[in-house]
């Protein structure tokens, strides 16, 4: 075991485990061991209370009613969007569009912005790393279109290869969508670059970003990105709650996607005028407890602090990583240098789908099969991979129990 | 550990790291494909087929050691029977693999009993049954690639 990492002793992932009531729970009669952060995380107390208040002293309409109780669910709904715009340094609040999810907002974008501004014979590129959630929305784009899409390729390590992106770039890309981190792999993508050199050549970026937030500190004015999308159930927050981020020309300039109540201003059936961002896209009741559990949840990880988190989670990477592949047979798929607390697997001989039903009998909770991202598997040349991925609560301790869980895995099947 | 050697018993083991008629058949009278979007496995079953007679099934592509072990055990169980033998042994299979197994005889089930932990593993199912699903295909004629989602 190596001994070479020490342990910085300021974070304290006891008292951090302690606000998430689930991690107390037993999973076969064996305390949960969860490992399954970029599936989805699990919530803290702070959180789930929120919620809980929202709907038992708070829960009302918003944007509609003058009565007490409306106008409190306005504030708090508009102060969670408040809450956001200072956690990602965007500009302005109307920068901040509610949405379901990463994926509903990529469609949003590719939908509204793409239909309005990509035409035949342009050029939409994407990572050969990508979730299925950035790379279908475009195919759909581009078959509208007949735009093409193009995939900027990876180097065996799980690192894209700049070069050759900077290569592709040329008048006809319209747009770049690229992940801040791989959910299968973990590599953290060079932002800087990438948008540098694609606003240099007058093509706008946009950042899936559901497994940047959880893990790296987001400033969206340094960034300088066009649209960044994340979900807020996967750093901490509720599900069916998530954000699209974009530049205020843009989504200005951008047509309505869905219609309904909250985005017009007023309807008569000769005309309707839109209301003003980010309303424009919010058509319909939002999910407004959701919205308030995710500024909840963005509130929690500040109070740990995002250097803090980023800096225990790559101790436990590269302790979790050093263990693994003393594990004979063990290979792991996605070494970047920059990498997010995700480590991807394959055992010889074992299908990650035994490996997977193997551990969970030990309360073992990692993610088997292709990861929404088959291109990527494909690429890799394996048919799906054992992923386990690290939250701020977990542990050492955690890693060592999936290395010994890994070992019976291996008792099993050899 | 019970529930896992339940699931993974010896014939499993041995038909996953042994797989048997695991070849491609050039002249096989149907080809079909089976696939699990949810795992990624996913199998190709040829057939050759003498009037209403299985003469030959034979496999290849990749998987679990549940959705190889059964496509091994399915193809040497149901070669020499007759279509509709084939589909009866289906329904054993589905049955037992599902937890409905009563009024199963050791007889009727044969080798197939060694799937009987599966039940146990709701989420396996559906790679116990993969071969067995494009088996069926394959035998109806209709389809040349079957989903378990
Ligand atoms: C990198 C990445 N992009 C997009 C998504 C889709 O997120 P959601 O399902 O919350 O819309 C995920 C989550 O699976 C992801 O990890």
């Amino acid at each position: 075991m190596s001994a070479v990492i020490e342990t910085k002793s300021t974070y304290d992932v006891a008292a951090v485990r302690r606000d998430f009531p689930i991690l107390a729970r037993d999973v076969r009669g064996k305390r949960l061991v969860y490992l399954d952060n970029a599936a989805t995380t699990q919530k803290p107390r702070q959180v789930i209370d929120r919620l809980v208040r929202y709907y038992s002293e708070e829960n009302s309409n918003v944007h509609r009613g003058v009565h007490y109780l409306s106008e409190l669910a306005t504030l708090e709904y508009e102060n969670a969007r408040a809450y956001i715009r200072r956690f990602l340094n965007a500009r302005d609040e109307k920068e901040i569009v509610f949405t379901r999810g990463t994926t509903e907002s990529i469609n949003l974008v590719a939908q509204t912005w793409g239909r309005a501004n990509v035409r035949e014979g342009d050029e939409i590129l994407i990572s050969a790393i990508e979730h299925h959630s950035n790379i279908v929305p475009w195919q759909m784009l581009c078959a509208e279109k007949q735009a093409s899409l193009r995939i900027i390729p990876v180097f065996d390590n799980g690192e894209l290869d700049l070069d050759a992106y900077e290569r592709m770039l040329n008048p006809r890309v319209k747009l770049v969508a690229v992940g801040h981190a791989s959910n299968a792999l973990g590599t953290i993508n060079p932002l800087r670059r990438i948008i540098g050199a694609a606003h240099a050549n007058g093509s706008l970026v946009l950042v899936d970003g559901a497994q940047g937030v959880p893990h790296l500190t987001v400033d969206l004015q340094a960034l300088d990105c066009d649209f960044y999308a994340f979900s807020g159930h996967k750093v901490y927050g509720p599900t069916g709650i998530g954000v699209l981020y974009g530049k205020q020309e843009l989504l200005e300039a951008m047509p309505p996607w869905q219609g309904g109540g909250d985005m017009i201003l007023s309807v008569s059936f000769e005309k309707t005028t839109y209301n003003a961002l980010p309303y424009k896209f919010e058509a319909g009741t939002p999910n407004i407890a959701g919205a308030i559990g995710l500024a909840a949840a963005l509130q929690y990880v500040a109070s740990i602090g995002l250097d803090a988190i980023a800096a225990y989670e790559h101790e436990l990477l590269v302790y979790a990583a050093a263990r693994l592949q003393e594990i004979e047979g063990l290979r792991l798929i996605g070494t970047a240098r920059g990498k997010a607390a995700v480590i991807s697997f394959v055992l010889e001989g074992v299908h990650p789908h035994d490996i997977g039903t193997v551990l969970d009998q030990e309360g073992i909770a990692v993610r088997t099969g292709h990861h929404c991202a088959q291109p990527l598997m494909m690429r890799f040349n394996v048919p799906a991979t054992g992923r386990a991925s690290f939250g701020l609560y977990n542990t050492r301790e955690e890693a060592d129990a999936l290395v010994a869980g890994l070992h019976k895995v291996i008792e099993v099947f050899r | 550990m019970s529930d896992l050697r339940e699931l993974y018993q010896q014939v499993i083991l041995d038909h996953n790291k042994n797989p048997r008629n695991f070849h491609a058949m050039p002249d096989a009278s149907r080809t079909v494909d089976g696939y699990n979007p949810l795992c990624g496995d996913h199998y190709t079953i040829f057939l050759r087929l003498d009037g209403e007679t299985i003469r030959e099934v034979s496999f290849t592509g990749s998987g679990c050691a549940i959705s190889k072990a059964s496509a091994s055990v399915m193809s040497s169980t149901v070669k020499g029977k007759s279509k509709e033998e084939a589909g009866q042994l289906f329904d054993t299979f589905h049955r037992l693999v599902t937890g409905d197994a009563s009024g199963l005889s050791a007889a009727e089930l044969g080798r197939l009993a060694a799937f009987s932990g599966v039940s146990e593993f709701p989420a396996r199912v559906k790679c116990a049954t993969l071969a067995w699903h494009t088996l069926r295909s394959a035998l109806e004629g209709t389809e040349e690639k079957v989903s378990t989602e």
